[in-house]
Protein backbone atom coordinates (compact mmCIF):
# COMPACT_ATOMS: atom_id res chain seq x y z
CA UNK A 1 0.00 0.00 0.00
CA UNK A 2 1.21 3.65 -0.86
CA UNK A 3 0.75 5.98 2.11
CA UNK A 4 -0.08 9.36 0.88
CA UNK A 5 0.57 11.92 3.33
CA UNK A 6 -1.89 14.78 3.61
CA UNK A 7 -0.49 17.81 4.49
CA UNK A 8 -2.25 21.44 4.92
CA UNK A 9 -0.92 24.65 3.83
CA UNK A 10 -2.52 27.29 5.54
CA UNK A 11 -3.42 29.91 3.63
CA UNK A 12 -2.51 28.08 0.36
CA UNK A 13 -4.34 24.50 0.23
CA UNK A 14 -3.03 20.87 0.70
CA UNK A 15 -0.17 18.84 -0.10
CA UNK A 16 -0.76 15.17 -0.86
CA UNK A 17 2.66 13.04 -1.69
CA UNK A 18 3.86 9.95 -0.78
CA UNK A 19 7.69 8.62 -0.87
CA UNK A 20 8.26 6.25 -4.23
CA UNK A 21 10.02 3.26 -3.66
CA UNK A 22 13.09 4.89 -5.45
CA UNK A 23 12.76 7.72 -2.68
CA UNK A 24 11.63 10.50 -4.54
CA UNK A 25 8.55 12.10 -3.18
CA UNK A 26 5.99 12.27 -6.03
CA UNK A 27 2.69 14.24 -5.33
CA UNK A 28 0.29 17.13 -5.91
CA UNK A 29 -0.27 20.31 -4.50
CA UNK A 30 -3.94 21.65 -4.52
CA UNK A 31 -4.54 25.36 -4.27
CA UNK A 32 -7.84 26.62 -2.93
CA UNK A 33 -8.46 27.63 -5.78
CA UNK A 34 -9.11 23.95 -7.01
CA UNK A 35 -5.63 24.77 -9.31
CA UNK A 36 -2.68 22.14 -8.83
CA UNK A 37 0.55 21.46 -9.43
CA UNK A 38 2.58 17.80 -9.46
CA UNK A 39 5.60 18.07 -7.42
CA UNK A 40 8.45 15.92 -7.38
CA UNK A 41 11.47 15.92 -4.66
CA UNK A 42 14.82 16.37 -6.11
CA UNK A 43 17.31 13.36 -5.93
CA UNK A 44 19.73 15.04 -3.75
CA UNK A 45 17.46 16.63 -1.29
CA UNK A 46 14.23 14.89 -0.79
CA UNK A 47 13.11 17.50 1.18
CA UNK A 48 13.10 19.87 -1.90
CA UNK A 49 11.05 19.90 -5.16
CA UNK A 50 12.97 19.55 -8.26
CA UNK A 51 9.68 20.36 -10.09
CA UNK A 52 6.92 21.83 -9.62
CA UNK A 53 4.45 21.72 -12.83
CA UNK A 54 0.92 23.64 -12.91
CA UNK A 55 -1.29 21.50 -14.43
CA UNK A 56 -5.02 22.57 -15.63
CA UNK A 57 -7.67 20.14 -14.70
CA UNK A 58 -7.47 18.64 -18.40
CA UNK A 59 -4.07 18.09 -18.22
CA UNK A 60 -4.70 16.77 -14.20
CA UNK A 61 -7.30 14.39 -15.89
CA UNK A 62 -5.02 13.42 -19.15
CA UNK A 63 -2.13 12.46 -16.54
CA UNK A 64 -4.17 10.48 -14.59
CA UNK A 65 -5.84 8.64 -17.32
CA UNK A 66 -2.29 8.07 -18.51
CA UNK A 67 -1.12 6.24 -15.52
CA UNK A 68 -4.64 4.60 -14.88
CA UNK A 69 -4.68 2.68 -17.77
CA UNK A 70 -2.59 0.04 -17.01
CA UNK A 71 -4.58 -0.07 -13.27
CA UNK A 72 -7.38 -0.88 -15.50
CA UNK A 73 -6.36 -3.48 -17.05
CA UNK A 74 -4.70 -4.65 -13.83
CA UNK A 75 -8.09 -4.39 -12.39
CA UNK A 76 -10.13 -6.21 -14.63
CA UNK A 77 -7.32 -9.15 -15.01
CA UNK A 78 -7.52 -9.75 -11.30
CA UNK A 79 -11.40 -9.46 -11.46
CA UNK A 80 -11.59 -12.20 -14.45
CA UNK A 81 -8.68 -14.53 -12.38
CA UNK A 82 -11.17 -16.81 -11.08
CA UNK A 83 -12.39 -17.39 -14.60
CA UNK A 84 -10.25 -19.82 -17.22
CA UNK A 85 -9.83 -18.52 -20.68
CA UNK A 86 -10.65 -14.86 -19.69
CA UNK A 87 -8.32 -12.28 -20.46
CA UNK A 88 -7.92 -8.78 -20.53
CA UNK A 89 -5.59 -6.84 -22.97
CA UNK A 90 -5.02 -3.32 -24.46
CA UNK A 91 -5.62 -3.09 -27.68
CA UNK A 92 -4.67 0.06 -29.85
CA UNK A 93 -5.99 1.87 -32.71
CA UNK A 94 -2.85 2.92 -35.05
CA UNK A 95 -3.03 6.03 -36.69
CA UNK A 96 -4.23 4.97 -40.17
CA UNK A 97 -5.57 1.91 -39.46
CA UNK A 98 -9.06 1.11 -41.06
CA UNK A 99 -10.93 1.95 -38.13
CA UNK A 100 -9.19 5.48 -37.21
CA UNK A 101 -11.94 7.95 -37.66
CA UNK A 102 -15.28 5.67 -37.66
CA UNK A 103 -18.00 3.93 -35.29
CA UNK A 104 -16.79 1.15 -32.36
CA UNK A 105 -20.13 -0.54 -34.19
CA UNK A 106 -18.40 -0.72 -37.17
CA UNK A 107 -15.37 -2.58 -36.65
CA UNK A 108 -18.48 -5.61 -35.57
CA UNK A 109 -15.75 -6.88 -33.16
CA UNK A 110 -18.18 -8.44 -30.84
CA UNK A 111 -19.69 -10.88 -33.72
CA UNK A 112 -16.51 -11.39 -35.27
CA UNK A 113 -14.11 -12.14 -32.35
CA UNK A 114 -16.60 -12.51 -29.66
CA UNK A 115 -14.30 -9.94 -27.58
CA UNK A 116 -15.88 -7.35 -25.50
CA UNK A 117 -14.54 -3.32 -25.40
CA UNK A 118 -14.96 -2.00 -21.65
CA UNK A 119 -13.63 1.41 -21.77
CA UNK A 120 -11.84 2.95 -24.67
CA UNK A 121 -8.73 5.35 -23.05
CA UNK A 122 -8.11 8.07 -24.85
CA UNK A 123 -5.18 11.11 -24.44
CA UNK A 124 -5.60 9.83 -21.00
CA UNK A 125 -9.26 10.59 -20.25
CA UNK A 126 -10.99 6.49 -19.87
CA UNK A 127 -14.13 6.72 -21.36
CA UNK A 128 -16.29 3.45 -20.13
CA UNK A 129 -18.66 0.95 -21.85
CA UNK A 130 -18.19 2.70 -25.20
CA UNK A 131 -21.53 2.38 -27.16
CA UNK A 132 -21.39 1.12 -30.66
CA UNK A 133 -21.94 4.68 -32.18
CA UNK A 134 -18.51 5.68 -30.21
CA UNK A 135 -16.23 7.38 -32.58
CA UNK A 136 -13.11 5.34 -32.80
CA UNK A 137 -9.57 7.64 -33.68
CA UNK A 138 -5.80 7.14 -34.27
CA UNK A 139 -4.19 6.43 -30.84
CA UNK A 140 -7.10 5.18 -29.07
CA UNK A 141 -6.36 2.48 -26.74
CA UNK A 142 -9.28 -0.47 -26.36
CA UNK A 143 -9.63 -2.13 -22.75
CA UNK A 144 -10.75 -5.64 -24.17
CA UNK A 145 -11.79 -8.87 -22.59
CA UNK A 146 -11.87 -12.24 -24.23
CA UNK A 147 -10.46 -15.35 -24.91
CA UNK A 148 -6.78 -15.64 -25.75
CA UNK A 149 -7.53 -16.75 -29.49
CA UNK A 150 -10.45 -14.03 -29.30
CA UNK A 151 -7.83 -11.19 -28.56
CA UNK A 152 -5.21 -11.88 -31.00
CA UNK A 153 -8.13 -12.14 -33.61
CA UNK A 154 -9.25 -8.91 -32.52
CA UNK A 155 -6.15 -7.16 -32.86
CA UNK A 156 -5.43 -8.31 -36.44
CA UNK A 157 -9.17 -6.69 -36.97
CA UNK A 158 -8.11 -3.13 -35.80
CA UNK A 159 -4.95 -3.64 -37.65
CA UNK A 160 -6.65 -4.86 -41.28
CA UNK A 161 -9.92 -4.32 -41.22
CA UNK B 1 -11.76 73.17 -10.46
CA UNK B 2 -8.45 73.91 -10.45
CA UNK B 3 -7.24 72.63 -7.11
CA UNK B 4 -8.84 69.38 -8.13
CA UNK B 5 -7.44 68.98 -11.62
CA UNK B 6 -4.31 69.26 -9.43
CA UNK B 7 -4.63 66.10 -7.60
CA UNK B 8 -6.00 64.38 -10.25
CA UNK B 9 -2.78 64.73 -12.11
CA UNK B 10 -0.70 64.12 -8.70
CA UNK B 11 -2.49 61.01 -7.97
CA UNK B 12 -2.07 60.11 -11.56
CA UNK B 13 1.66 60.30 -11.65
CA UNK B 14 1.85 58.45 -8.34
CA UNK B 15 -0.25 55.90 -9.58
CA UNK B 16 1.79 55.49 -12.99
CA UNK B 17 4.95 56.08 -11.02
CA UNK B 18 4.22 53.25 -8.50
CA UNK B 19 3.03 50.65 -11.78
CA UNK B 20 6.68 51.24 -13.05
CA UNK B 21 8.67 50.73 -9.96
CA UNK B 22 6.29 47.32 -9.07
CA UNK B 23 7.44 45.98 -12.47
CA UNK B 24 10.78 46.80 -11.82
CA UNK B 25 10.91 45.51 -8.55
CA UNK B 26 9.42 41.89 -10.08
CA UNK B 27 11.36 41.67 -12.53
CA UNK B 28 14.68 41.50 -10.55
CA UNK B 29 13.28 39.52 -7.99
CA UNK B 30 12.19 41.68 -4.83
CA UNK B 31 9.52 42.76 -3.56
CA UNK B 32 8.24 46.40 -4.47
CA UNK B 33 7.28 47.49 -0.85
CA UNK B 34 10.95 48.98 -0.58
CA UNK B 35 10.44 51.00 -4.14
CA UNK B 36 6.64 52.64 -2.76
CA UNK B 37 8.44 53.69 0.30
CA UNK B 38 11.01 55.28 -2.01
CA UNK B 39 8.43 56.52 -4.09
CA UNK B 40 6.81 58.21 -1.13
CA UNK B 41 10.31 59.52 0.19
CA UNK B 42 11.14 61.28 -2.81
CA UNK B 43 7.72 62.68 -2.99
CA UNK B 44 6.87 63.76 0.70
CA UNK B 45 7.77 66.49 2.88
CA UNK B 46 11.71 67.36 2.73
CA UNK B 47 11.52 65.15 -0.62
CA UNK B 48 12.91 65.83 -4.16
CA UNK B 49 9.30 67.18 -5.19
CA UNK B 50 6.63 67.69 -2.36
CA UNK B 51 3.32 66.86 -3.79
CA UNK B 52 0.21 69.30 -2.24
CA UNK B 53 -3.35 68.23 -2.44
CA UNK B 54 -3.95 64.57 -2.14
CA UNK B 55 -2.93 64.18 1.31
CA UNK B 56 -6.65 63.83 2.84
CA UNK B 57 -7.70 61.16 0.42
CA UNK B 58 -4.28 59.79 0.14
CA UNK B 59 -4.38 59.19 3.94
CA UNK B 60 -7.39 57.87 3.98
CA UNK B 61 -6.92 55.32 1.12
CA UNK B 62 -3.93 54.14 2.78
CA UNK B 63 -6.13 53.74 5.88
CA UNK B 64 -8.32 51.48 3.96
CA UNK B 65 -5.14 49.97 2.53
CA UNK B 66 -4.36 48.65 5.87
CA UNK B 67 -7.65 47.87 6.80
CA UNK B 68 -7.48 45.85 3.27
CA UNK B 69 -4.34 43.89 4.04
CA UNK B 70 -5.59 42.64 7.48
CA UNK B 71 -9.04 41.64 5.73
CA UNK B 72 -6.93 39.74 2.80
CA UNK B 73 -4.89 37.78 5.03
CA UNK B 74 -7.79 36.83 7.30
CA UNK B 75 -9.66 35.84 3.99
CA UNK B 76 -6.84 33.33 3.33
CA UNK B 77 -6.96 31.44 6.41
CA UNK B 78 -9.98 29.45 7.17
CA UNK B 79 -10.39 29.39 10.85
CA UNK B 80 -9.89 25.05 11.22
CA UNK B 81 -6.39 26.30 9.78
CA UNK B 82 -5.80 28.68 12.50
CA UNK B 83 -6.44 26.20 15.11
CA UNK B 84 -4.75 23.37 13.77
CA UNK B 85 -1.77 25.93 12.44
CA UNK B 86 -1.35 27.15 16.23
CA UNK B 87 -1.32 23.92 17.84
CA UNK B 88 1.51 22.32 15.07
CA UNK B 89 3.30 25.42 15.92
CA UNK B 90 2.90 27.13 19.22
CA UNK B 91 6.40 26.53 20.21
CA UNK B 92 7.92 27.41 17.42
CA UNK B 93 5.98 30.74 17.20
CA UNK B 94 6.68 31.63 21.01
CA UNK B 95 10.77 30.78 19.95
CA UNK B 96 10.01 33.30 16.85
CA UNK B 97 8.35 35.57 19.40
CA UNK B 98 11.00 35.93 21.83
CA UNK B 99 13.93 35.82 19.33
CA UNK B 100 12.89 38.46 16.95
CA UNK B 101 10.53 40.91 19.32
CA UNK B 102 13.51 41.49 21.32
CA UNK B 103 15.88 43.31 19.16
CA UNK B 104 13.96 45.42 18.14
CA UNK B 105 12.76 46.19 21.54
CA UNK B 106 16.54 46.56 22.42
CA UNK B 107 16.99 48.89 20.25
CA UNK B 108 14.32 51.16 20.99
CA UNK B 109 15.55 51.02 24.64
CA UNK B 110 19.12 52.05 23.66
CA UNK B 111 17.57 54.78 21.53
CA UNK B 112 16.03 56.22 24.65
CA UNK B 113 12.53 56.02 23.20
CA UNK B 114 11.19 54.42 26.09
CA UNK B 115 8.56 51.47 26.71
CA UNK B 116 6.16 52.69 24.51
CA UNK B 117 8.76 52.85 21.83
CA UNK B 118 10.22 49.37 22.66
CA UNK B 119 6.66 47.77 22.29
CA UNK B 120 6.59 49.23 18.78
CA UNK B 121 9.70 48.01 17.67
CA UNK B 122 9.42 45.07 19.68
CA UNK B 123 6.05 44.43 16.47
CA UNK B 124 8.63 45.58 13.87
CA UNK B 125 11.13 43.20 13.84
CA UNK B 126 9.27 40.26 14.77
CA UNK B 127 6.34 40.26 12.32
CA UNK B 128 7.68 38.19 9.01
CA UNK B 129 5.71 39.53 5.55
CA UNK B 130 3.49 36.91 5.29
CA UNK B 131 3.36 38.19 1.94
CA UNK B 132 6.48 38.42 1.01
CA UNK B 133 7.12 35.44 1.98
CA UNK B 134 4.01 33.45 0.34
CA UNK B 135 4.73 34.45 -3.21
CA UNK B 136 8.53 34.15 -2.84
CA UNK B 137 7.90 30.48 -1.98
CA UNK B 138 5.82 30.28 -4.84
CA UNK B 139 8.07 31.91 -7.19
CA UNK B 140 11.13 29.52 -6.37
CA UNK B 141 8.90 26.47 -6.44
CA UNK B 142 9.06 25.58 -3.00
CA UNK B 143 5.63 25.15 -1.92
CA UNK B 144 6.09 21.35 -2.34
CA UNK B 145 9.27 21.39 -0.24
CA UNK B 146 8.81 19.85 3.49
CA UNK B 147 10.03 22.82 5.08
CA UNK B 148 7.24 24.55 3.99
CA UNK B 149 4.44 23.61 6.03
CA UNK B 150 6.93 24.49 9.04
CA UNK B 151 7.24 28.10 7.46
CA UNK B 152 3.84 28.34 6.74
CA UNK B 153 2.58 27.84 10.43
CA UNK B 154 5.02 30.08 11.65
CA UNK B 155 3.20 33.05 9.52
CA UNK B 156 0.24 31.80 10.73
CA UNK B 157 1.27 32.02 14.35
CA UNK B 158 2.37 35.46 13.75
CA UNK B 159 -0.57 36.18 11.88
CA UNK B 160 -2.77 35.51 15.46
CA UNK B 161 -0.33 36.99 17.31
CA UNK B 162 -1.27 40.58 15.55
CA UNK B 163 -4.71 39.95 15.87
CA UNK B 164 -3.43 39.77 19.73
CA UNK B 165 -0.51 42.14 19.62
CA UNK B 166 -2.23 45.39 17.80
CA UNK B 167 -4.98 46.23 20.13
CA UNK B 168 -3.01 46.08 23.04
CA UNK B 169 -0.71 48.75 20.98
CA UNK B 170 -3.41 50.81 20.25
CA UNK B 171 -4.71 50.91 23.70
CA UNK B 172 -0.92 51.92 25.16
CA UNK B 173 -0.97 54.63 22.57
CA UNK B 174 -4.02 56.02 23.87
CA UNK B 175 -2.55 56.47 26.94
CA UNK B 176 -3.75 53.92 28.19
CA UNK B 177 -2.83 52.54 31.61
CA UNK B 178 -1.72 49.44 32.82
CA UNK B 179 -5.27 48.82 33.38
CA UNK B 180 -6.53 49.82 29.77
CA UNK B 181 -3.85 47.65 28.34
CA UNK B 182 -4.72 45.04 29.64
CA UNK B 183 -8.69 45.40 29.54
CA UNK B 184 -7.77 45.60 25.51
CA UNK B 185 -5.50 42.45 25.86
CA UNK B 186 -8.83 40.77 26.97
CA UNK B 187 -10.71 42.27 24.32
CA UNK B 188 -9.19 40.86 22.11
CA UNK B 189 -8.16 37.63 23.05
CA UNK B 190 -11.70 37.37 23.74
CA UNK B 191 -12.73 38.38 20.54
CA UNK B 192 -10.42 36.52 18.60
CA UNK B 193 -11.25 32.69 20.46
CA UNK B 194 -15.07 34.22 20.06
CA UNK B 195 -14.45 34.73 15.97
CA UNK B 196 -12.64 31.27 15.80
CA UNK B 197 -15.32 29.75 17.43
CA UNK B 198 -17.87 31.67 15.76
CA UNK B 199 -16.22 30.64 12.08
CA UNK B 200 -15.45 27.00 12.84
CA UNK B 201 -19.09 26.56 13.81
CA UNK B 202 -21.31 29.47 11.92
CA UNK B 203 -18.96 30.35 9.34
CA UNK B 204 -21.79 29.48 6.46
CA UNK B 205 -24.20 32.34 8.64
CA UNK B 206 -21.27 35.09 8.59
CA UNK B 207 -20.52 33.87 4.55
CA UNK B 208 -24.08 34.31 3.75
CA UNK B 209 -24.47 37.52 5.39
CA UNK B 210 -21.70 38.93 2.42
CA UNK B 211 -22.21 36.76 -0.24
CA UNK B 212 -24.45 37.39 -3.32
CA UNK B 213 -24.26 36.37 -6.89
CA UNK B 214 -23.98 39.84 -8.40
CA UNK B 215 -20.53 40.71 -8.13
CA UNK B 216 -21.55 44.40 -7.57
CA UNK B 217 -23.44 43.57 -4.61
CA UNK B 218 -21.06 41.46 -3.22
CA UNK B 219 -18.08 43.71 -3.91
CA UNK B 220 -19.80 46.46 -1.78
CA UNK B 221 -21.35 44.14 0.63
CA UNK B 222 -17.77 42.91 1.74
CA UNK B 223 -16.14 46.05 1.66
CA UNK B 224 -18.82 48.01 3.45
CA UNK B 225 -18.84 44.90 5.81
CA UNK B 226 -14.83 45.33 6.30
CA UNK B 227 -15.38 49.19 6.87
CA UNK B 228 -18.32 49.14 9.32
CA UNK B 229 -16.37 46.27 11.60
CA UNK B 230 -13.13 48.20 11.05
CA UNK B 231 -14.78 51.21 12.56
CA UNK B 232 -16.44 50.24 14.94
CA UNK B 233 -13.22 48.30 16.50
CA UNK B 234 -11.46 50.99 16.07
CA UNK B 235 -14.20 53.14 18.04
CA UNK B 236 -13.60 50.12 21.05
CA UNK B 237 -10.27 50.93 20.61
CA UNK B 238 -9.40 47.58 19.45
CA UNK B 239 -7.46 48.29 16.11
CA UNK B 240 -8.85 49.11 12.73
CA UNK B 241 -7.03 46.30 11.12
CA UNK B 242 -7.82 43.53 13.77
CA UNK B 243 -11.69 44.02 13.09
CA UNK B 244 -11.08 43.90 9.53
CA UNK B 245 -8.76 40.54 10.13
CA UNK B 246 -11.05 38.34 12.49
CA UNK B 247 -14.26 39.45 9.77
CA UNK B 248 -11.43 37.96 7.27
CA UNK B 249 -11.70 34.75 9.15
CA UNK B 250 -15.11 34.21 10.11
CA UNK B 251 -15.91 34.72 6.03
CA UNK B 252 -15.30 31.02 4.92
CA UNK B 253 -15.39 28.55 1.94
CA UNK B 254 -16.10 29.68 -1.73
CA UNK B 255 -17.60 33.37 -0.05
CA UNK B 256 -13.99 33.71 0.69
CA UNK B 257 -12.14 32.65 -2.16
CA UNK B 258 -14.74 34.90 -4.62
CA UNK B 259 -13.83 37.32 -1.88
CA UNK B 260 -9.68 37.24 -2.43
CA UNK B 261 -10.43 37.44 -6.09
CA UNK B 262 -12.33 40.60 -6.14
CA UNK B 263 -10.42 42.55 -3.47
CA UNK B 264 -7.17 41.67 -4.23
CA UNK B 265 -6.66 44.09 -7.37
CA UNK B 266 -8.24 47.00 -4.58
CA UNK B 267 -5.64 45.56 -1.53
CA UNK B 268 -2.82 46.20 -4.13
CA UNK B 269 -4.00 49.61 -5.43
CA UNK B 270 -4.40 50.92 -1.70
CA UNK B 271 -1.60 48.95 0.32
CA UNK B 272 0.05 50.76 -2.09
CA UNK B 273 -0.84 54.02 -1.20
CA UNK B 274 -0.62 53.00 2.20
CA UNK B 275 3.52 52.24 1.95
CA UNK B 276 3.68 55.36 -0.23
CA UNK B 277 1.65 57.73 2.35
CA UNK B 278 4.41 55.94 5.16
CA UNK B 279 7.06 57.44 3.10
CA UNK B 280 5.34 60.60 2.31
CA UNK B 281 5.37 61.20 6.08
CA UNK B 282 8.73 59.89 7.02
CA UNK B 283 11.45 62.92 6.33
CA UNK B 284 14.09 61.70 4.06
CA UNK B 285 16.57 63.98 6.38
CA UNK B 286 15.93 62.10 9.16
CA UNK B 287 16.79 58.22 7.54
CA UNK B 288 20.73 58.89 7.90
CA UNK B 289 21.12 59.06 11.30
CA UNK B 290 19.15 55.84 12.52
CA UNK B 291 20.63 54.01 9.26
CA UNK B 292 23.41 52.79 11.59
CA UNK B 293 21.08 51.51 13.99
CA UNK B 294 18.78 49.63 11.17
CA UNK B 295 21.98 47.78 9.43
CA UNK B 296 22.78 46.82 12.73
CA UNK B 297 18.98 45.18 13.31
CA UNK B 298 19.00 43.91 10.01
CA UNK B 299 21.71 42.10 10.53
CA UNK B 300 21.04 40.72 13.98
CA UNK B 301 17.27 40.24 13.22
CA UNK B 302 18.02 38.55 9.64
CA UNK B 303 20.40 35.85 11.58
CA UNK B 304 17.12 35.53 14.61
CA UNK B 305 14.93 34.30 12.04
CA UNK B 306 17.24 32.01 10.44
CA UNK B 307 17.53 30.62 13.98
CA UNK B 308 13.98 30.20 14.20
CA UNK B 309 13.36 28.69 11.12
CA UNK B 310 16.47 26.70 11.30
CA UNK B 311 15.14 25.45 14.75
CA UNK B 312 11.77 24.89 13.54
CA UNK B 313 12.50 23.05 10.85
CA UNK B 314 15.09 21.11 12.64
CA UNK B 315 12.18 19.59 14.78
CA UNK B 316 10.00 18.56 12.11
CA UNK B 317 12.74 16.05 11.08
CA UNK B 318 13.69 18.22 7.92
CA UNK B 319 17.74 18.13 6.52
CA UNK B 320 20.22 20.90 6.84
CA UNK B 321 19.48 22.61 3.54
CA UNK B 322 15.81 22.53 4.55
CA UNK B 323 16.77 23.84 7.70
CA UNK B 324 18.74 26.67 6.15
CA UNK B 325 15.44 27.48 3.36
CA UNK B 326 13.02 27.90 6.13
CA UNK B 327 14.96 30.21 7.95
CA UNK B 328 15.85 32.29 5.05
CA UNK B 329 12.34 32.05 3.93
CA UNK B 330 11.21 33.95 7.13
CA UNK B 331 13.61 36.80 6.60
CA UNK B 332 11.04 39.30 5.10
CA UNK B 333 9.48 42.06 6.57
CA UNK B 334 7.12 44.29 4.94
CA UNK B 335 3.69 45.38 5.09
CA UNK B 336 2.94 44.80 8.51
CA UNK B 337 5.92 46.62 10.35
CA UNK B 338 4.64 49.50 8.11
CA UNK B 339 1.43 48.99 9.84
CA UNK B 340 2.92 48.55 13.15
CA UNK B 341 5.10 51.91 12.63
CA UNK B 342 2.08 53.85 11.13
CA UNK B 343 0.02 53.59 13.82
CA UNK B 344 2.95 54.39 16.41
CA UNK B 345 3.57 57.05 14.79
CA UNK B 346 -0.10 58.34 13.96
CA UNK B 347 -0.79 58.38 17.80
CA UNK B 348 2.11 60.87 18.25
CA UNK B 349 2.80 59.11 21.15
CA UNK B 350 6.44 57.80 20.31
CA UNK B 351 9.55 59.47 18.85
CA UNK B 352 8.98 60.36 15.37
CA UNK B 353 12.61 58.66 14.36
CA UNK B 354 10.79 55.42 15.13
CA UNK B 355 8.94 56.05 11.41
CA UNK B 356 12.51 56.84 10.15
CA UNK B 357 14.65 53.40 11.39
CA UNK B 358 11.20 51.40 10.38
CA UNK B 359 11.17 52.76 7.11
CA UNK B 360 14.51 51.98 7.20
CA UNK B 361 14.80 48.65 8.42
CA UNK B 362 12.06 47.55 5.91
CA UNK B 363 13.59 48.77 3.10
CA UNK B 364 16.69 46.58 4.02
CA UNK B 365 14.68 43.63 5.15
CA UNK B 366 12.40 43.96 1.68
CA UNK B 367 15.39 42.97 -0.12
CA UNK B 368 17.66 41.08 1.59
CA UNK B 369 14.06 38.36 2.67
CA UNK B 370 13.71 37.42 -0.76
CA UNK B 371 17.32 37.47 -2.00
CA UNK B 372 18.39 35.19 0.99
CA UNK B 373 15.61 33.09 0.30
CA UNK B 374 17.44 32.77 -3.04
CA UNK B 375 20.64 32.86 -2.58
CA UNK B 376 20.54 30.39 0.25
CA UNK B 377 21.15 27.28 -1.38
CA UNK B 378 24.31 28.22 -3.35
CA UNK B 379 25.51 29.94 0.51
CA UNK B 380 24.59 26.67 1.92
CA UNK B 381 26.82 24.70 -0.74
CA UNK B 382 30.02 27.11 -0.31
CA UNK B 383 29.77 26.66 3.42
CA UNK B 384 29.99 22.65 2.70
CA UNK B 385 32.95 22.80 0.73
CA UNK B 386 34.77 25.31 2.64
CA UNK B 387 37.60 24.33 4.60
CA UNK B 388 36.97 24.22 8.12
CA UNK B 389 33.17 23.84 8.34
CA UNK B 390 32.00 19.90 9.05
CA UNK B 391 30.30 18.55 5.82
CA UNK B 392 26.63 17.67 6.95
CA UNK B 393 25.27 14.05 6.97
CA UNK B 394 22.22 15.36 5.13
CA UNK B 395 19.45 12.52 5.44
CA UNK B 396 21.53 10.42 7.21
CA UNK B 397 20.20 11.80 10.45
CA UNK B 398 16.74 12.34 9.33
CA UNK B 399 14.32 11.11 11.94
CA UNK B 400 10.61 10.45 10.58
CA UNK B 401 9.03 13.61 10.57
CA UNK B 402 5.99 13.38 13.05
CA UNK B 403 2.34 14.75 12.54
Amino acid sequence: MVNVEVTPLPGIGTRQDFVSRAGRRIGVITYRDGRMELIVSREDDPDACTASIPLSVEEASALAGLLGAPQLVADLRKENDGLTGVHTKQLSVLHGSPFDGRTLGDTQLRSRTAVSVVAVVRAGSVHPSPRPDFMLGGGDALITVGTAEGLAKAADVLDRG
Amino acid sequence: MHESSIALIELGAIFFGLGILGRLAWKIGISPIPLYLLGGLAFGSGGLVPLTGVGEFTSLAGEIGVILLLLLLGLEYSAAELVTGLRRSWLAGLVDLVLNATPGAIVALLLGWGPLGALAMAGVTYISSSGIVAKVLGDLGRLGNRETPVVLSILVFEDLAMAVYLPILTAVLAGATLLGGLTATGISLVAVTLVLVLALRFGRYVSAIVDSKSPEVFLLRVLGAALLVAGVAQQLQVSAAVGAFLLGIAISGSTAENAVRMLEPLRDLFAALFFVVFGLNTVPSTIPPVLGAAVLLALVTTATKVVTGWWAAKRQGIGRMGRARAGAALVARGEFSIVIAGLAVAAAAVDAQLAALTTAYVLVMAIIGPLAARFVEPAMRLADVMPGVRRGRRGAARSEASG
